[in-house]
């Protein structure tokens, strides 16, 4: 496998990661704002103590995926900053909001206005910033981004704001709110509170179906290059059974209450959709003007990152193993992690 | 102003927001390690709840360094894409060996903040150690990104872009050992001397009062230590400056014709138009000691240089000379109060004493963003130094002002709300205060 490749199948991953786990902690920021009934106040105790510790290490996903882009493929790097430099530059202001108002939340705590009006700004930030996040890889996985040599000449906003990118990030959201519901099923302590978000995910679940539909049809006219990935190519079957037996596995699970499963299933699911669109777009990084080779860096370089990658991995995989492990979910009335006081 | 001079302003802006933070994050850990130490070597309560508080701080700080970093790492394509579409691959790597830092940092700062009834009292203190440690390695692998902009190496420059990259070469770019040695002290200096002004504000409104004082303890040796050490490696740096970047070194002293034992120059402004720098004070052969440990030694003036290739010389003559006055003044308070120390056996508390570190509290960071503020004014017109001019780098979208506009908002309001929440974690370990909750009104 060249070098390119097995850097691609990298990005794709961490791509993936970003959506499992950045995206069930952008999805928490949703529920944060849809908080409701008579456990409004435990469900948003629920989240901020289910993402406190971990909510840093998920995002860190995303700097990598950029730090291997750039190294990797610097041309596509270059040509998607330029072509999507608005919602890139939304997005991170969306992503600054997000972090700073879960952080002067959870550490200026006064249960006033105050502490409830960051709150208001984390979910707002949790809702634009995957919205924003699926525009973008709407628009990377249509045609739309057309270049001449380096320049990119397709404008700075009608890639972004088709029809399709919109429907991929309408997706993207309902997927990570799909995502963070089930999460948060097997992280709830009592069984109440795990009724809550088990209903909340049977619903989005559901959603998802004509979500994901809208999207595949859009995708017809929007991005023919994914839409034939996803329609003819032999791998194609198999990814959209294994979408379909993850999804119908994790509503099964759901439905019986074995919530460590399907989160299990779900996140498969997800993990499919993602790797659905990058496999359905490749050997293109953009369509149709950069492929993994014509944009790769040296091989030198390509080799070296590889180098570091596994070094990362050396250092990073024990690291979370041991993070995930210390805060797993416990038994109802054991001790949960609370920022210090 | 130009979209170059926006996006150059954006970046600038993004960056001297970005390392108060990013300096907080590889000092206050250390600081919140050393107390948690002490306490379990004491066993004194207060040093126990000053790591707690360290904590904290250090937890508000790290999470807005790390979104204001996230915010950089998309600015250096939006900004800059030809900056990075030709030279992404050759600064590749210690980029990706810093986001391995940063993803350990987040890792154990997550155990250490949040695990402290969960693990084991060594393991928690061994996570806490490793966040000072992969912040020190994060700040290392991106000033190595600096070094190279400066001093770029591992390739050959063509028309179409870098060939024959050795990205192992240009991770260590000439002067690598000089620049991270500084840049590194810098972020233990600020943040001691930030720590250490806070608590001699207090120890003034509040002479005596114990908590403070054991903070000063743990904040004033790291303070004089690097405050000491700095102006060293500060001199070390400034010779490679001189032998790599004359004209850098031209600018910040304000050095306009090559001369043999060339003078100091301290203070004034530097006047392009008719190449003086009306109001400075010259040192004999001072500038030519400081740069090559020789009084008879050639310095090269700007005028040497083509014009198109000078950077603002007032400004980085400027900062310049603010990053080395208040270096200056940070090492004499440091003499004084070693000497002190010395004396009486304890970290000294008195008054004077306590207003002169009240003052010199904010002169870390003041030093730091003028030296970052030299490094990278002292750099233009380059993007990478002989190179590529920044203005070949800028991105072709247009409009530039409404981001930068938009962010200089968002990081006003940011610094404001940070120093409030900071200030209420201080103010709860008042006197008077309660519980940890602050009793008077605010």
């Amino acid at each position: 496998m060249p070098t390119e490749e097995v850097l691609g199948l990298a990005v794709a991953g961490t791509f993936v990661l970003y959506a499992l786990l950045g995206g069930a902690d952008f999805g928490g920021g949703v529920w944060d704002l849809l908080a409701g009934g008579p456990r409004k106040a435990e469900q948003r105790a629920l989240i901020a103590r289910a993402i406190g510790p971990v909510w840093e290490v998920n995002h860190v996903w995303l700097i990598v995926g950029l730090v291997l882009l750039f190294s990797g493929f610097p041309r596509a790097f270059a040509a998607l900053s330029v072509a999507l430099h608005v919602p890139l530059t939304l997005l991170v202001l969306g992503i600054v909001f997000r972090g700073t108002a879960f952080t002067f939340r959870a550490y200026d705590t006064r249960g006033d206005a105050v502490e409830r009006r960051w709150g208001v700004v984390f979910s707002v930030a949790s809702v634009v910033a995957p919205l924003l996040l699926g525009m973008c890889v709407g628009a990377v996985a249509s045609d739309a981004i057309r270049m001449q040599g380096h320049a990119v000449v397709s404008g700075f906003f009608a890639s972004w704001l088709s029809p399709f990118a919109v429907s991929v990030g309408v997706l993207t959201l309902g997927l990570f709110a799909f995502l963070a519901a089930v999460y948060l099923t097997h992280e709830a302590h009592t069984p109440p509170l795990a009724e809550d978000f088990r209903w909340r995910a049977l619903v989005t679940g559901a959603l998802l179906f004509p979500l994901a539909l809208v999207a595949l049809l859009l995708s017809r006219e929007g991005a023919p290059r994914v839409w034939a990935g996803l329609s003819q190519t032999p791998f194609a079957l198999a990814l959209h059974v294994g979408t379909a037996v993850a999804a119908v596995a994790a509503f099964a699970l759901l439905w019986t209450r074995r919530f460590r499963a399907a989160r299990v299933a779900a996140a498969t699911q997800a993990g499919l959709i993602v790797l659905g669109w990058a496999v359905s777009q490749a050997p293109y990084l953009v369509y149709p003007g950069l492929t993994l080779r014509s944009a790769a860096s040296s091989p030198t370089v390509q080799r070296l990152l590889l180098v570091a990658l596994a070094i990362g991995a050396v250092a990073v995989v024990p690291s979370l193993v041991l993070l995930f492990r210390v805060f797993r979910p416990q038994a109802p009335g054991a001790a949960t992690p609370v920022p210090p006081t | 102003m130009t979209d170059l001079l926006y996006a150059r302003a954006q970046m600038g802006l993004s960056l001297a927001f970005h390392i108060v933070f990013a300096a907080a994050g590889v000092a206050l850990p250390v600081l919140m390690v050393l107390s948690d130490w002490k306490h379990r070597r004491t066993g004194d309560n207060d040093y126990r709840k000053l790591s707690e508080k360290l904590a904290k701080g250090t937890a508000i700080l790290f999470a807005v360094g790390a979104v204001s970093g996230t915010v950089l790492s998309f600015e250096l394509g939006l900004l800059w894409p030809e900056f990075m579409g030709r030279y992404g691959e050759v600064i590749g790597l210690p980029f990706s060996l810093e986001g391995v830092a940063f993803f350990t940092e987040a890792i154990f700062l997550g155990i250490y903040l949040y695990g402290r009834e969960r693990v084991s009292p060594g393991l928690h203190l061994f996570s806490g150690v490793m966040v000072a440690v992969s912040g020190a390695a994060s700040a290392f692998f991106v000033t190595l990104v600096n070094t190279f902009m400066n001093n770029p190496s591992g390739f050959t420059a063509t028309p179409a872009g870098p060939t024959d990259v050795q990205p192992l070469v240009a991770m260590f770019s000439p002067g690598w050992q000089y620049q991270t040695a500084h840049v590194l002290l810098s972020c233990y200096q600020a943040s001691a001397f930030a720590m250490a002004g806070i608590h001699a504000f207090i120890l003034l409104k509040h002479p005596g009062a114990a908590f403070h004082k054991k903070a000063l303890s743990v904040a004033l040796p790291l303070a004089c230590l690097t405050a000491l050490l700095q102006p060293l490696v500060g001199d070390l740096s400034a010779k490679h400056v001189a032998r790599s970047q004359p004209v850098k070194l031209a600018a910040m002293e304000g050095h306009f014709d090559t001369e043999v034992g060339a003078p100091l120059l301290l203070g004034g402004l530097p006047d392009v138009e008719t190449r003086t720098v009306p109001g400075s004070i010259g040192v004999p052969k001072g500038l030519s000691i400081l740069a090559f440990g020789d009084p008879n030694a050639e310095v090269k003036g700007l005028n040497d240089f083509p014009r198109d290739t000078w950077p603002p010389v007032a400004k980085v003559h400027v900062a310049f000379q603010v990053m080395v006055g208040t270096g200056s003044l940070m090492a004499l308070l440091a003499l004084v109060t070693l000497w002190r120390r010395w004396r009486g056996r304890e970290w000294p508390h008195g008054k004077g004493l306590m207003r002169a570190w009240l003052f010199t509290g904010p002169l870390g960071l003041v030093a730091l963003e003028a030296g970052w503020l030299v490094t990278e004014w002292g750099r233009q017109p380059w993007i990478v130094r002989g190179v590529m001019r920044t203005s070949e780098a800028v991105t072709p979208v247009p409009h530039l002002a409404a981001p930068f506009f938009t962010f200089t908002a968002v990081y006003l309001f940011l610094g404001v709300t940070v120093l409030f929440v900071l200030w209420r974690q201080v103010a709860a370990t008042l006197p008077g205060a309660v519980d940890g909750k602050v009793t008077h009104a605010h």
